[in-house]
């Protein structure tokens, strides 16, 4: 005897009529909010354009007074310039591997931490979080001498890895990750329980796979701060064989004099990964900022 | 296929909230039993206790002849159906039915034989490449179960597994659970709210109110002898009628019922009729007046809501205890369900009578039902 599948359950219902639209009244084509904020994204954006403007202009134009919005001209050869007058590729390589190497220790470590303080009742844990979160508040300039005092007594200072290593994982992520972790139904992972599946299996499964927008939220995150990243480079490297971008960028600032041109063709050059990593994940960014109220 | 033994199970959470107050039960090698209460009693705890997702806080329970306590709920054999199913939102149909036997690293042409089997079984054949956000209350229900039967644990367990379900479809699955136990004779023990659940699956059922066992035993059992006032009020639909009495010289007095009780002591007593019990009185029957108030015909019966003159016991399933509730001074709300062919007209009154043998009496003070000669 088998058991007949229990019925046959319309896969749909029937579909509703359409609410009636309201009766139509003088209506603007975009909704009213647009009249405030496309002035401010306005303002926004004159940094950007004003950058990508210097970077097509000579030495002369860009540091004219006042500014000269429209150059006469475009200077493509800034951009070849930049590149040659630093190591552009060996600066633009450590940063990829900064900048990757910490959104997967964070992604790793920020998870397994997370998935201990949502989950797992252990003695002192409610404080242990509590403790977590105030380190939040702690700004970085404050335990920048203590943690470079660390990374030298292991030797590490001038190194890929110990401008990487203060930066695998973060309260923030464990935190983001936490307060996701505990949206995800409970049964799911008793079940998993039931069917035979470690903690640690429960979390790499059933919990990532399911985390997989927080995941992505925080890789973007990460992504975008070590890319962006300035001071901790500074203080840790100093060669340029090790250095990322954003201090190689510098050295195109001078004490006394600065190539504006050559500098902003490189901040140029320097922000199209975040560009691209924005236009891929600019539904995750969006929602990055909508769910942690940070940016 | 081992049993189940819980002995003196029970669980006070953090809180000092006590959801399982001294539990025993020996639930026998390939029986369906079931536990039911109204919502919060415990049940569900109970369950989660012998599933090993919750640590008792004393007493034992035992698996076959196994001491279960200290066991991880993987180590355990059992299988859990969740109320909402719980099935991996991420996988498809196949690798949530696959998952269990994956996890325990069986070969992948023993996976994929079980698997299938199963999927003829509960004809999931054509759903397996899709995920769950993609099927049916029933469907998934069905995966779930198939989830839970693929690994052939010696130990069924099911957490109200048709209460997400629409009417008609939870009688057909309940059917179908029903035929599968046969079929199987796994031990399974299955949590649910509803007693007509209870009643239908049960080889028999454990009536649980505020973390203690009220009663045990077959369903028709329960039915026919209500170990106390809550299970009285809980067992059948609609609930028994009971009402406030007392006993003198041999009768029980219930507003203008008497009924002839030889051998029970004089008391003050709760007087339990079935609605389905009372029916136009025949000769010499204890008979009582009921005045109409609704009608609501069925079909093939017709159930009548109106009152009695006698003082109500409200058996309140809600609070999960048997609060009993004096209601209306001398006029108390009764249920009856009659033939078709009695219907009566909406605010009239009539003559009911029942057999005096179907009458229940039960302490007034204990709640315990009281053995008649």
């Amino acid at each position: 005897m088998s058991v007949q599948p229990a019925v046959s359950v319309p896969e749909r219902f029937p579909r509703l009529p359409d609410a009636q639209p309201s009766p139509r009244r003088a209506r603007l084509p975009f909704s009213a909010w647009h009249l405030l904020l496309a002035p401010v994204a306005a303002i926004m954006l004159v940094p950007l354009v004003w950058m990508v403007i210097v970077s097509l202009e000579t030495r002369q134009q860009a540091t004219s007074f006042p500014p000269q919005l429209i150059p006469s001209s475009i200077h493509l050869g800034n951009y070849s310039a930049a590149w040659n007058a630093v190591p552009f590729g060996q600066f633009f390589v450590n940063s990829l591997i900064y900048s990757l190497a910490t959104v997967a220790g964070n992604l790793l470590f920020c998870s397994l931490a997370a998935y201990a303080f949502a989950r797992i009742r252990f003695f002192g844990r409610e404080v242990l979080f509590v403790v977590l979160l105030a380190t939040l508040m702690v700004p970085f300039q404050v335990i920048l001498i203590p943690t470079f005092l660390i990374v030298k007594k292991l030797g590490l200072v001038d190194t890929l890895g110990g401008l990487i290593m203060p930066n695998l994982c973060s309260a923030f992520g464990i935190f983001m990750l936490r307060q996701f972790f505990r949206t995800l139904p409970i049964e799911l992972e008793e079940a998993a329980r039931i069917d035979g599946t470690s903690r640690l299996g429960i979390l790499f499964k059933i919990v990532l796979p399911l985390s997989l927008p927080a995941l992505a939220t925080l890789g973007i995150i990460q992504f975008m701060w070590s890319w962006n990243d300035f001071l901790w480079p500074l203080i840790i490297i100093d060669s340029q064989k090790h250095a990322p971008l954003q201090l190689g960028l510098s050295q195109l600032q001078g004490a006394h004099f600065t190539q504006w041109n050559l500098l902003m063709a490189g901040t140029v050059m320097s922000q199209i990964p975040m560009l691209a990593v924005f236009l891929l994940a600019q539904r995750w960014f969006i929602r990055s900022v909508a769910f942690t109220g940070i940016k | 296929m081992p049993g189940v033994t819980l002995e003196a199970v029970t669980k006070r959470f953090a809180g000092g909230a006590v959801a399982v107050d001294e539990l025993s039960l020996e639930i026998a090698d390939g029986e369906f039993m079931i536990l039911v209460g109204s919502s919060g009693c415990g049940k569900t705890t109970a369950l989660r206790m012998i599933a090993g997702l919750e640590t008792p806080t004393s007493g034992t329970i035992q698996i076959g002849d196994r001491v279960v306590n200290e066991v991880s709920a993987r180590d355990r054999d059992i299988a859990m159906v969740f109320q909402n199913y719980a099935l991996y939102p991420h996988m498809t149909v196949a690798r949530n039915l696959g998952y269990p036997l994956r996890q325990r690293r069986m070969p992948r042409g023993e996976v994929a034989r079980r698997v299938s089997e199963v999927a003829e079984m509960l004809g999931l054949e054509e759903l397996m490449k899709r995920r769950p956000g993609q099927l049916s209350g029933g469907q998934r229900q069905r995966v779930a179960m198939g989830r839970a039967l693929v690994r052939e644990p010696e130990v069924f367990l099911l957490d109200e597994p048709l209460s997400n379900l629409d009417a008609k479809l939870r009688v057909q699955m309940r059917a179908a659970l029903k035929r599968l136990h046969g079929r199987l004779g796994v031990t399974t023990v299955y949590v649910t709210h509803d007693q007509v659940e209870a009643m239908t699956l049960g080889d028999r059922i454990a009536v649980i109110s505020d973390g203690k066992l009220q009663q045990l035993g077959a369903p028709q059992e329960v039915y026919d002898r209500p170990a106390n006032v809550f299970v009285a009020g809980f067992i059948g639909s609609p609930p028994m009628n009971l009402l406030r009495g007392r006993v003198r010289d041999g009768s029980a007095v219930a507003g203008d019922l008497v009924v002839p009780v030889p051998g029970v002591p004089d008391g003050d007593v709760y007087v339990g009729v079935r609605p389905e019990s009372l029916t136009p009185p025949r000769n010499g029957m204890p008979s009582l007046g009921f005045e109409v108030a609704v009608v609501e015909p069925l079909g093939d019966e017709v159930i009548v809501h109106g009152f009695v003159g006698a003082e109500l016991v409200g058996v309140s399933a809600d609070e999960g205890d048997a609060a009993l509730v004096a209601a209306n001074g001398h006029r108390a709300e009764a249920v009856a369900c009659l033939p078709p062919r009695d219907r009566p007209a909406e605010g009239s009154t009539i003559q009911l009578g029942v057999e005096p043998e179907e009458v229940h009496l039960f302490d007034a003070e204990t709640g315990l039902a009281i053995a008649r000669g």
